[in-house]
């Protein structure tokens, strides 16, 4: 694993919300099947994905991550059978409400990834990391009044 | 508006004196014409100060999740409004229902004294509302404004009708406005992302952080706040190094999406003009257009948006998808 660089030497900071029976476990199938995904992502395991509060998300965005993506099971196939159901409508709330306030579209990404499908959590990952890269620093949601002082 | 406030104060008397009701929750005068407030009244010599007049804009209801818990019942005016906060706090179980009887009154849109200072206007001592015509009094002379142009900004778009009544003193048939609440939300969409930033920033880093908008929130009504929790990371003073009246603003409107009734109390209280309801309505928007029209308050009963769902619902990325 490596961590995603670019020329100046920007190093974004990813954080995956993984839930605990299907995308945690596809990010496991990721690794035992040495496909590789950035080091950038930090994956931080939940009991489901509707287990993230959108507070996460913008505490993660505050604290200095660049994107945030929560990964969780199928629709349908939610181990407390109707969790995802319900983070599929916060998000599309939350992150359609962060574009309104013009936070770039691309640093937000909510996807579905099984148990079984290590090579989508690696590809998801890679993707989402190039984009992160391609805009740069996270500067609207951070300390921003200190990053402009300097 | 001087015989709605006659009938009312006669009302009030007459169920204090009966006893039918313990306390009647309106209107106080206040230090100048433009600033009643609401109050309590639990005699009728108390309602020497009762007031009801263009400047009656603030929302009774979220009062009676205090007054409800009280010995007695309670009697209280309501808005046409104030009576969707109404329902939705009896739907999340704040009120008390059978202790409150709610008596709606009619309102011809109310009067922003920010917006008539703005006109150059200062000392105002009255208003005579005729029409659309607005006469102002002050210690310096009279003026005549048109009275769009200075109503608060709630009032601007609104066609609500009571929701809940026990009995109503309506005199007045309000027309009906022909205006889209969410033009101004609409032009914001159609800025680019950088624009849309640029906006929010200059809007929200005025926010001085004094909590007015939450106090004043009838969906706000939790008990512990997560704002006053200094763990939360979002409850340092507005000097603080991190950028967090965007995260406070966020985290508010996001509480309250699905169960804001777009009342406009946070944009009427906001001592630095911010337009809060901007927020709210982008959520109201974003939930008409993607789960079903949706009107938190027209109910007692019933889910809202967020915590229901369908198997059919969009990805976030097709929401975002139809946007700029």
């Amino acid at each position: 694993m490596q961590e995603i660089t670019t020329k100046e030497g920007f190093v974004p900071n990813i954080v995956a919300f993984c839930c605990n029976w299907c995308s945690y476990a596809g990010a496991d199938l990721a690794g035992s099947s040495r496909l590789s995904y950035p080091a950038n992502v930090k994956i931080i395991r939940v009991p489901c994905s509707c287990r993230v509060n959108p507070m996460f998300v913008l505490k993660a965005f505050q604290r200095g991550a660049d994107g945030v993506i929560i990964c969780g099971c199928h629709p349908g196939d939610c181990h407390y059978v109707t969790g995802n159901y319900y983070t599929r409508r916060r998000m599309a709330m939350l992150f359609s409400f962060l574009d309104y306030l013009g936070i770039e579209r691309d640093r937000t990404r909510l996807e579905w990834v099984s148990a079984a499908e290590g090579a989508k959590f690696s590809a998801v990952m890679n993707d989402f990391v190039a984009k992160v890269t391609a805009l740069g620093e996270n500067k609207k949601l951070s300390d921003l009044r200190v990053k402009e002082g300097e | 508006m001087k015989e709605v406030e006659s009938k009312m104060l006669e009302r009030a008397k007459v169920l204090l004196e009966s006893g039918e009701v313990a306390r009647v929750i309106g209107w106080r005068k206040g230090a100048f014409c433009h600033d009643p407030e609401p109050a309590s009244f639990e005699s009728v010599d108390e309602l020497k100060d009762f007031v009801y007049d263009y400047f009656c804009g603030a929302n009774l209801s979220k009062y009676l999740i205090a007054e409800s818990k009280k010995e007695g019942k309670t009697a209280v005016f309501l808005k046409p409004c104030d009576t969707y906060s109404f329902n939705q706090l009896v739907k999340e179980h704040r009120i008390n229902r059978e202790k409150i009887h709610v008596i709606a009154v009619e309102c011809m849109a109310k009067l922003d004294i920010g917006k008539i200072k703005a006109k150059g206007l200062s000392a105002v001592t009255g208003v005579e509302v005729d029409g659309e015509q607005v006469k102002v009094q002050t210690l310096y002379g009279e003026a005549v404004l048109s009275k769009t142009e200075i109503v608060l900004a709630k009032c601007a778009t609104c066609n609500k009708t009571h929701q809940v009544k026990d009995e109503e003193i309506v005199l007045h048939e309000r027309p009906v406005r022909d205006v889209n609440r969410f033009a101004e939300v609409e032009a914001l969409e159609q800025m680019t992302a950088e624009e849309r930033f640029k906006f929010w920033r200059e809007q929200l880093s005025k926010c001085i952080r004094c909590n007015a908008c939450r106090n004043v929130c009838p969906a706000c009504s939790c008990i512990k706040c997560v704002f006053d929790n200094p763990q939360s990371g979002v409850a340092a003073k507005a000097n603080d190094d991190k950028f967090e009246e965007q995260l406070f603003h966020i985290i508010r409107a996001y509480h309250v999406a699905g169960r804001c009734t777009d009342c406009g109390e946070c944009s009427r209280v906001c001592p630095q003009g911010i337009p809060l309801h901007l927020l709210n309505r982008k959520f109201i928007k974003d939930i008409d257009e993607t789960y079903g029209e949706f009107q938190a308050g027209e109910s007692a009963e019933g889910k809202t948006p967020l915590t229901e769902y369908r198997e059919s619902d969009l990805e976030p990325k097709d929401v975002l998808k139809e946007g700029k």
